[in-house]
């Protein structure tokens, strides 16, 4: 299981970018760390979710 | 007033925050609702060297939440911020760019400059803009960055937080009110950037 903002989930395995994109995320408007360390955006691609990942998805909404 | 007397009175009323606010240097990134307030409330706690980026001018739409005056509709918002500041914290020393922070110049924004920065304030409007600059900071310096998401609407501001996501990433907003399709009010977003100012503090004091 990973959890991910909070909620645990079965995606191990699965990729960054794959879950970013099955979850409607806009990857152009993320910030994700996973485990506490910056994943570089260069990376989401490789990037697989192991068992026991602690994962943050910051989504930016607009306003400044 | 000289240097010494006011760093006293804010050494009396803020304690030992103040030397490290003092010495600290603090980039902010957008100089709107969020951007301006934060410079003013920490030019005015005393951090003496910043740095401010901008590329708008003062419009008469802003006046209701940014730190601007109807005099200075028309000015660049870096130079008209900077007045605001020497007139509240008369020794600060702030650098000024007038430019749109992109992904082909934020290298150089950020880094090439005499000054070496301690703490980037993301305080940009395009969610876009919010993510390039954050993943940039994160990436490719080791600054310690303060953002915002969610702060526009009318609902309360008891919804707004700061939340620690790395050791050196802190974010503060409700994270979902997006400014599309809704009001802003200026103390909602004046609430948020006071989240980001006391953000700022507390990595100086070492209460991170």
């Amino acid at each position: 299981m990973v959890k991910i903002n909070g909620e645990m989930k079965d995606c191990a395995g699965e990729t960054l970018a794959a879950f970013l994109g099955d979850n409607r995320y806009s990857c152009a408007r993320v910030a994700v760390e996973i485990n506490g360390d910056i994943v570089p955006k260069a990376k989401y691609n490789e990037t697989v979710f192991q068992d026991g990942d602690s994962v943050e998805i910051v989504a930016f909404v607009g306003g400044g | 007033m000289d240097r010494n007397e006011l760093a006293h009175a804010l050494m009396a009323k803020q304690g030992d925050v103040t030397r490290a606010l003092r010495s600290a240097s603090v980039t902010i990134c957008g100089l709107g609702g969020l951007g301006s307030n934060v410079a003013m409330m920490l030019a005015r706690s005393g951090v003496e060297h910043m740095r401010l980026i901008d590329s708008d001018i003062v419009d008469i739409s802003n006046l209701h939440r940014q730190a601007y005056k109807a005099s200075q509709i028309g000015m660049p918002k870096t130079a008209a911020l900077r007045a605001n500041i020497s007139e509240v914290a008369p020794f600060a020393e702030v650098e000024l760019y007038m430019a749109r922070i992109t992904r082909a110049n934020v290298a150089d924004l950020l880094q090439d400059t005499e000054m070496d920065t301690d703490i980037v304030v993301e305080c940009l409007d395009g969610p876009e803009d919010k993510a390039m600059l954050c993943n940039f900071v994160l990436e490719n310096t080791r600054a310690f960055l303060v953002a915002a998401s969610g702060m526009a609407g009318d609902g309360s501001p008891n919804t707004i937080q700061t939340r620690k996501i790395t050791d050196r990433f802190y974010l503060c907003g409700d994270g979902e009110t997006d400014v599309q399709g809704t009001v802003l009010w200026g103390p909602r977003v004046m609430a948020c950037a006071a989240h980001e100012a006391m953000a700022v503090m507390q990595i100086l004091a070492g209460r991170n």
